[in-house]
């Protein structure tokens, strides 16, 4: 029986299979950060372990810290305290840490791929569900919990039922100015936040074909929105481009015996999916969230739709009454406070171009507050390198230090209660940009026009 | 980390009719400070449980004083969003021991089993017919039979059975985590690492 890219990666790191029971599987690359670590290391400490294997395990502070004056103390009294903490776990444990102002830190799911340590076949885990990331490269990687950070630190394994296997096909060429993001947001809008729960998907044709290494790391970054354990796309001729030189590829030999082993790794044409689901690139448009999950989202041109039949009347007017919409409003010329273009699912070198190749000329809008924080600081160097930040000072705009910042709000960058913000991000969660923040999911090329205008605007009306 | 045993639990329920309930309103980012695993009960859906000013919302069903109980009955889909485990943390450390609904997010069902809590699913029916009869008198009692692998409504002896492997069973039933059982392990993992896929 034909296997898919799925089974080829998770069969072949199953050590131990338990009746009636999960998987004990090998896990290559582990990310940790500030945030979802300390409690692991506190319970390796309680059981007096070691870390199994350092060499495997990164470190990064990227969730918990400022975007402005990094190169000063971190002024939260408890934001300092997690990052010393991990600071001192590394040290404890010989594992490599990225810290404030070191030269290979940003957010952890940006900093791998840029680094090369994703490569495909690998199985990858951070305690934090956007690990999906790291499946544009063909590998299994996903989100965990603090006690699975603790098991890998401790056993370099976790254990996990198989999940059930799902493939999105999208075929067909986008239209101008769609983009990435919004075609992940069109499939989580057409499978709803749910829709794939308890299933792996691989994302497969000629779209994704098309797509860049950094369009398809936002497309896997967006799995887990719809439920997902994860995403993944078969390595290809682009894969191989975007990881050879990387500081930790293969080098020389080791290269070559690779790339034969990654040409491998893609579903046999008998291969089999649990379900199956096909979309037209042409029908996608540029995307827009108007409620409180992903999956509540339209094509930026149409009005707020009727509760479907399938939703909770109560859950989706509660949403409506969160973000002050009614059923039936246009998206078109809403007022917007801020606009956020970042994190893990949009705060790549591309994403800047994109935002920079439509505000080049004009001026940011006086009533909005824009805060556009890069990935990591290989971003923020090419920012500098390719002009782009010559381009965004002289439209008004001002570019922060790298970190997840206004994605999550856990540090100062809070968006205010009741302010309407159009963000790059992954989540429209009640107060997920800061306590009664009201978000709305966008490309990073809404974001630009919105932030031209002050209100939301559709870039095929400016371009 | 080990845990309370869990074997058969008699309890009231505090129901939360909602869907979709992610883990950012089980705790908002901004309560995930904490080096150690102490006091996340207090911020266990903060912006639901308390206005901007520290007052309680009185009509969230934690702050009202009929609801009781060491079982959370929540809408469809909870626990999506932020793999986030304080989550779980959350809950357990405010005082549930187990959280019943009609689907759960993955993540948030494994850090459920990974530290205690007892991810129950049931039918969405069944889950209608929990709620009214919370609806009906909040002091009615349900019956979590692990070993059964049962949920019975008690004054009406309904009941319905839930899924949860053997593997995990067993752990819940004996308070014992994966590391215990990986630990004897090892060898094969260190065997196991030295393979190479080219």
């Amino acid at each position: 029986m034909g296997k898919t890219l799925f089974d080829k990666v998770w069969d072949s790191h199953v050590i131990e299979k338990i009746d009636d029971g999960p998987d004990i599987l090998f896990i290559d690359k582990h990310f940790i950060h500030e945030v979802t670590s300390p409690v692991a290391f506190v319970g390796l400490k309680n059981r007096n372990l070691k870390v199994m294997y350092p060499e495997r395990t990164f470190a990064t502070a990227d969730h918990n810290t400022p975007t402005t004056n990094q190169h000063l103390p971190i002024k939260d009294r408890l934001s300092a305290m997690q990052v010393k903490t991990l600071e001192k776990n590394c040290n404890e444990h010989g594992i490599d840490f990225w810290g404030l102002g070191h030269k290979k830190n940003g957010i952890v799911h940006v900093i791998g791929p840029e680094n090369g340590i994703t490569q495909p076949g690998l199985t990858i885990v951070c305690g934090d569900s956007h690990t999906s990331t790291h499946g544009a490269f063909g590998a299994i990687a996903f989100g965990i919990g603090t006690s699975e950070v603790e098991m890998v630190l401790a056993c370099q394994t976790i254990m996990q039922q198989k999940p059930m296997k799902m493939r999105i096909n999208v075929n067909g060429e986008l239209n101008p100015n769609v983009t990435p993001k919004d075609v992940a947001i069109y499939i989580i809008s057409k499978l709803s936040s749910s829709g794939a729960t308890g299933y792996f998907v691989e994302y497969a044709g000629s779209v994704f074909e098309n797509m860049s290494m950094e369009g398809r790391m936002t497309v896997c970054n967006l799995s887990i929105e719809m439920g997902a354990r994860g995403g993944m796309i078969a390595p290809d001729e682009k894969t191989l481009e975007y990881i050879k030189g990387r500081e930790y590829a293969p080098k020389k030999n080791e290269w070559n015996k690779a790339i034969k082993y990654w040409s491998t790794l893609k579903t046999d044409e008998d291969g089999i999916f649990d379900k199956e689901y096909n979309f037209n690139g042409e029908e996608i448009e540029p995307m827009i969230t108007y409620g409180t999950n992903p999956g509540m989202a339209i094509p930026i041109s149409k009005s707020i739709p009727k509760a479907k039949k399938s939703e909770s009347k109560s859950s989706y007017q509660k949403a409506l009454d969160y973000m002050e919409f009614n059923e039936g409003d246009k998206m078109i010329g809403k007022k917007i406070d801020y606009v956020f273009l970042g994190s893990c699912t949009n705060g790549r070198i591309e994403d800047f171009r994109t935002f920079a190749s439509l505000i080049k000329g004009r001026k940011k809008s006086n009533s909005v507050n824009a805060w556009l924080v890069p990935g990591s600081h290989k971003v923020l160097k090419s920012i500098r390198d390719e002009g782009i930040l010559d381009i965004l000072t002289q439209s008004g705009f001002k570019l922060r230090e790298p970190g997840c910042s206004a994605c999550l709000a856990m540090n100062d960058d809070k968006i205010p209660k009741g302010k309407y913000a159009v963000s790059t991000t992954n989540r429209n969660f009640e107060g997920r940009q800061g306590p009664g923040a009201r978000t709305l999911l966008a490309s990073p090329l809404v974001a630009a026009a919105t932030a031209i205008t002050g209100q939301i605007t559709d870039p095929r009306d400016i371009i | 980390m080990a845990y309370d045993k869990f074997k058969i639990l008699n309890s009231s329920a505090v129901p939360l009719n909602i869907d979709n309930v992610d883990t950012d309103q089980i705790i908002p980012a901004r309560f995930l400070k904490a080096t150690e695993r102490i006091g996340f009960g207090d911020n266990l859906f903060r912006d639901w449980r308390y206005n901007s000013d520290d007052s309680k919302v009185e009509s969230f069903p934690l702050n009202n004083n009929i609801f009781k109980g060491k079982i959370l009955v929540a809408g469809k889909n909870f626990g999506c969003g932020s793999s986030r485990e304080h989550a779980v943390w959350a809950i357990y450390d405010y005082g549930f021991r187990a959280v019943v609904s009609s689907f759960f997010a993955d993540i948030f069902k494994n850090n459920c089993l990974n530290i205690g809590v007892l991810p129950i699913q049931v039918s969405d029916s069944f889950l209608e017919e929990i709620f009214l009869e919370i609806e009906r008198d909040s002091k009615n009692t349900f019956e979590i039979n692990l070993e059964n692998q049962e949920f019975k409504i008690k004054s009406s002896n309904k009941k319905e059975k839930f899924d949860i492997s053997a593997y995990k069973k067993s752990n819940m039933s004996n308070g014992f985590d994966d590391i215990d059982y990986l630990i004897n392990k090892k060898d094969k993992i260190s065997a196991f690492s030295n393979k190479t896929r080219y």
